[in-house]
Formats: structure tokens, C-alpha cells, sequence
């Protein structure tokens, strides 16, 4: 008896440990899984990144090697893309000035025109304003590239071809929707009454936009100029249509002519490539906070 | 006597209204004025490069002998099939992959904030460069894959982009790549609007782990999952630069997806009616998703 009690006693002690263990072993895997997890999503994160930098710190003619870490860094290639000295190369900066010109206009086009209206609309309450709003969800979910061959005979009939204002009245078009709905849902934490006792005062309609909602609005534009100017940066299929000869080209367009080329200078397109992501990187890191508000206000919500 | 005038004070907006008072609505004179100033540009805008073209297309679109040519043609086929693959594909394992991950952000410390920033990256860089960079990458002799590959584990890589399966796989791999980061972070914010209190009684309830999941979080994602679904859908559909720069449509036209074998008909062939052809046999499946999408971004408050 007192044999069995011994035992019973021993097996609930191990019965314990065991359980002690289990919690520990299951804590243990718990971690390593997150750490695996981490490292998986690090690596593939990252590879096609690495594989740019690896590629664009070639010297020239080493990119056939089989090396997967770098082994003679060199910026040769980078220096190459600043100086304009590959002949792939001799409008880089000019390119590039048209990359700028056109992200910055369709980012003031779209804060302005989508400012406008998400004022008429949502604070003067304009009479079926809701019929802008359901024509601005039609275009936000019409794809783009499908109307691409029309707009471009468009373009070609009114002798805009060639001319960077046709794909930026194209990207305005698109970005503007989005931009409406972030405003719109935004503007709603923001009492009407500010406006009605601006106007009591006597200001203008005109005065009460430019005074009062702009300044009220300002975190909400900052997400959308944000969003607008990466529209603008990551668009290729209207600039490579529209866009055809070397000055009046943009940078991703001049890219990707590299590709069609029997030889290319890979470690030239990839220090173009970086170069390129640069400037958006940098903005998303800097407004990251509200572009995130943003696009879970305008992208889901509507 | 009072009282029927109370009832017309009461309710002056439903007297007779004359033509101009049903379009001006409550505004007056010069305010009506600004008003449909402020919105006039959008409208400019949107009846001049979005409506106009649709109409065009439609037009250029119209004629019932190109469908005829178009179904006739095996790379129009194959085409279809592509899409479809890339949509089932590419929506489904890429929105999964972001709910389970929004999970994992949900963790607390500095650690996954980092991760975070570093996961985010891909959506951050411009399409073009990353998408080339992938190109490069899954070359068959110098790409860099094929060279890890051997180097790290001795394996002989395939020649990715010479064969129509992996090739397409390469294309949806890369758009899961690009494009699960943006979602993860729009599911992220669902989660964390998930009131702190409704996660702490089911805590207590006992609903933790894969429970509160299945019982709690995911009902309450559900609509807005199903949004993003719908949406990411839409946007796939048109999606050009992915098939464009990884794939190129290649090996021999084998990958493309409408968005792609659009501009290639339009321009590479030189058949532009043929173009807008391939993209409007989309429509069957555009039109109807457009107006779910419409009544559900419209009508739902989604609960994020």
C-alpha cells in the first residue's frame, strides 16, 4: 500500500516536472519560432534588394561571376550613373529632373483638385455631391492599364504624345479619387460649425478653404501628397506609352530600355535602380506614421 | 392657426421646390457659385482623361469580329488561364499570408517594430527597380538565385524564365513579394482597432491562440478581409509591371495576363482594336466587382 502511495506521489512530482518541462520546451519552441520566423522574413525580404546593391557594386564587366557576396566593392557604377559617362546613360539627369517634375505636379494637382472638391462636397454640402463621390469610386476601381490604348490615341490625336503634361493629367486623374476619400473621411472630425462661424464673420467661401480647411486638413493632405507622389513614382505603363524620346523621358522608362538590350550593363540599371528608390524610400520614412492612417482611412474605407 | 405655421417653419425645404432650388439645394447665390466652382476641376478632369477614354475604348472595343479573332487566338487562351491563376494565386495566398503576419506585428517590442520597418520595404521601393532587379535575379546562368542556390546547398538551379510554369510562378511570387506588405499593414490597423476590452474578456473567456482567432479577431476582420480581397482583385487584374519586367510575357507569350497581352496586341502587333479587345473580354468579371466593391465601400462602414 504505502509502496503504491510512494509511487503515486513520485509519479504526480514527475507528472509536474514534466508539465514544467512541457511549458519551458513549449516556451523554448515559442521563441526559436519567432526567430525563425523573423530570419525568413528578413531574408526574403531583402533578397531581391541585395541582389540590386550586390549587382550595382560590380566593376564593369564583372557582373557574369557567380559570387554571391561582394567581393571588390566598387562605386564605379554609381559614379557612372551621376556623371552621365555610360552612353545609356547621357540624359540620366535630365531624366531624372523630368521623374521630379512630374511626381511634384501631379502631387500639387491632386492635393489642390481633391482638396476642392472634398471642400464643396463635404463642407459647403454641395447638391448631389454624392454623384462626384460615386464617380470617384468608379474610377478608384476601374484598373488603369485598361484604359491605357485609348488614352494613348487620345494623346496621339490632340498632339500631346511625347509631352510629360498628357502622363501627368492621366496620373491626376487616377490619384485624385483616393485622395478625395482620405479628405472626405478625415474632414469629419472636424466640426462644421468652425466653417459656419468663419462665415458669419463675413469670410468668403474662398477665404474659409484657404484659411480655415487647409490649415485643419494639413495631416490628412500630407498623406495624400505622400501617396500621390509614390503613384506618380512607381507608374511605368502611361510614361513608357507617352513618353518616347530621350529628353522628354523619365527615369523607369530609360530603365527599362536597358532591358532590351543584348548587353546589358546590369550594374549600371541597378545603380539606376537605387538612385530611383531613393527618393521614395526616404518620404515614406518620413511620413510613415500618416501615410499609414491614410491609406487605412481612403484604401479601405472610401 | 399656430400650428400650421410652426409645420411651415418647420419644414421649409419641402415646399415646392423650383427647378433652380433643386439644384442649388441649400446654398445660395454666391455660395453656390464657389461650390460648384471647387468642384468643377474634378469634374473637368474626370470627364476628360477617365470618361472620355472609356468611351473610346468602348468604341474601338465594339465590333463583335474582333472577339471572333480574339478567342480564336491560342495566346489569347492561355492568357485567360494565366489570369486566372494569377488571380486566385496571387489574391488568396497573399492576403492569407497578410492576416497571419498582421498577427505576428501584433506582438509587442521594439524587435517587431524593427522587423516591421524592414518588412515594409519592398512596397516602399519603386516598382520598376525591384521588379528588374527580380528579372536579373532569376536569370538562369548569371542570376543570383542559381548562384546561392549552388554555393549554399550545391543545388542546380532551373532556367526560371525559360519555362511558362516557372516563369508564371516567378511572376506571382514576386507580386506576393511587392504586395503583402501594404496589406499586412492595412490588416494590422483592423486588428488594432479591435476594442483592448473585447480581447481581454475573450482572454478570460479562454479564448486565446487559435480560439480567439477562429471565434473573436477573425469575425470581426471578416468584412474588412473581404474588402482587401475584393480590392487587391481589381487591382491585380490590372496589373501590368509585374508580368512586364519578371517574365515579359515570355517565354514565347506564354505568360502574359490581359493587362499585358493588351499593350503587347496594341503595340507590339500593332493591332490597337485588338488590344482593347483582350482587355475588355475582362469585363464580365470587372463589371461585377465593381459593383460589389461600390455598394460595399459606399454602403459599409467598414469596422476597422
Amino acid at each position: 500500500m504505502s509502496m503504491l502511495a510512494v509511487d503515486a506521489a513520485l509519479a504526480s512530482a514527475r507528472a509536474v516536472t514534466r508539465a514544467h518541462r512541457a511549458v519551458r520546451v513549449r516556451r523554448y519552441l515559442a521563441a526559436t519560432g519567432t526567430v525563425a520566423l523573423s530570419v525568413a522574413l528578413v531574408v526574403w525580404t531583402l533578397l531581391p534588394l541585395y541582389n540590386m546593391v550586390l549587382i550595382s557594386l560590380e566593376p564593369e564587366g564583372d557582373v557574369f561571376t557567380d559570387h554571391i557576396w561582394p567581393r571588390v566593392v566598387s562605386v564605379e557604377s554609381f559614379w557612372g550613373v551621376l556623371t552621365q559617362s555610360h552612353w545609356y546613360l547621357e540624359h540620366f539627369w535630365r531624366q531624372f529632373a523630368n521623374s521630379i517634375y512630374m511626381g511634384a505636379m501631379v502631387t500639387i494637382l491632386t492635393l489642390v483638385i481633391g482638396s476642392l472638391t472634398s471642400f464643396s462636397i463635404g463642407r459647403m454640402r454641395i447638391r448631389h455631391g454624392w454623384l462626384v463621390s460615386n464617380v470617384a469610386l468608379l474610377t478608384y476601381v476601374i484598373p488603369a492599364s485598361f484604359l491605357a490604348i485609348p488614352f494613348y490615341r487620345i494623346m496621339q490625336n490632340y498632339g500631346m504624345a511625347n509631352n510629360l503634361w498628357s502622363v501627368i493629367a492621366a496620373l491626376v486623374a487616377f490619384a485624385t479619387p483616393y485622395a478625395f476619400f482620405v479628405l472626405q473621411e478625415y474632414g469629419r472630425s472636424i466640426p462644421i460649425e468652425v466653417d459656419e462661424s468663419a462665415r458669419i464673420d463675413g469670410a468668403s467661401p474662398l477665404q474659409v478653404y484657404l484659411r480655415i480647411y487647409l490649415p485643419l486638413m494639413a495631416p490628412a493632405l500630407v498623406a495624400v501628397g505622400t501617396y500621390a507622389m509614390l503613384l506618380a513614382w512607381n507608374e511605368y505603363l502611361y510614361q513608357f506609352l507617352l513618353l518616347s524620346s530621350k529628353s522628354s523621358m523619365t527615369v523607369p522608362v530609360a530603365l527599362a530600355q536597358f532591358l532590351s538590350s543584348d548587353q546589358s550593363p546590369w550594374n549600371y540599371m541597378m545603380a539606376t535602380a537605387i538612385i530611383y528608390a531613393l527618393p521614395p524610400v526616404a518620404i515614406y520614412y518620413a511620413f510613415r506614421r500618416r501615410m499609414t492612417a491614410g491609406l487605412t482611412m481612403g484604401g479601405v474605407k472610401g | 392657426m399656430d400650428s400650421t405655421s410652426v409645420v411651415d417653419v418647420g419644414r421649409p425645404a419641402v415646399r415646392r421646390g423650383t427647378l433652380s432650388q433643386f439644384l442649388r439645394g441649400s446654398l445660395k447665390g454666391a455660395e453656390y457659385t464657389w461650390a460648384v466652382a471647387f468642384v468643377v476641376p474634378y469634374i473637368a478632369v474626370f470627364v476628360t482623361f477617365v470618361a472620355y477614354p472609356i468611351v473610346y475604348g468602348v468604341w474601338m472595343g465594339s465590333e463583335a469580329s474582333l472577339y471572333r479573332e480574339l478567342f480564336a487566338d491560342p495566346i489569347y487562351q492561355t492568357t485567360v488561364v494565366n489570369t486566372v491563376l494569377y488571380l486566385a494565386l496571387g489574391v488568396n495566398v497573399k492576403m492569407f499570408l497578410a492576416l497571419l503576419l498582421s498577427g505576428f506585428f501584433m506582438r509587442p517590442g521594439w524587435w517587431t517594430k524593427l522587423l516591421l520597418l524592414i518588412f515594409v520595404l519592398p512596397w516602399a521601393v519603386p516598382q520598376v527597380s525591384t521588379f528588374v532587379s527580380i528579372h536579373w535575379m532569376l536569370n538562369g546562368e548569371w542570376g543570383f538565385l542559381n548562384n546561392a542556390l549552388y554555393k549554399l546547398f550545391h543545388i542546380e538551379g532551373a532556367h526560371w524564365l525559360n519555362d511558362r510554369w516557372t516563369a508564371l510562378g516567378a511572376v506571382i511570387v514576386s507580386h506576393i513579394w511587392k504586395w503583402t506588405p501594404f496589406w499586412t499593414l492595412i490588416l494590422l490597423a483592423g486588428r488594432m482597432a479591435i476594442p483592448l476590452e473585447i480581447r481581454d474578456t475573450a482572454r478570460v473567456d479562454g479564448a486565446t491562440g487559435v480560439r480567439g482567432f477562429v471565434y473573436i479577431t477573425f469575425p470581426l476582420l471578416a468584412n474588412l478581409y473581404l474588402i482587401c480581397t475584393l480590392l487587391s482583385t481589381v487591382f491585380l487584374l490590372g496589373d501590368f509591371n509585374t508580368v512586364y519586367f519578371v517574365s515579359g510575357g515570355g517565354p514565347a507569350n506564354l505568360t502574359h495576363v490581359l493587362g499585358t497581352l493588351g499593350i503587347r496586341n496594341a503595340f507590339d502587333i500593332a493591332q490597337p482594336r485588338l488590344g482593347v479587345a483582350a482587355v475588355m473580354s475582362a469585363l464580365p468579371l470587372v463589371i461585377p466587382l465593381v459593383i460589389v466593391l461600390m455598394r460595399k465601400l459606399r454602403t459599409a462602414e467598414v469596422q476597422l
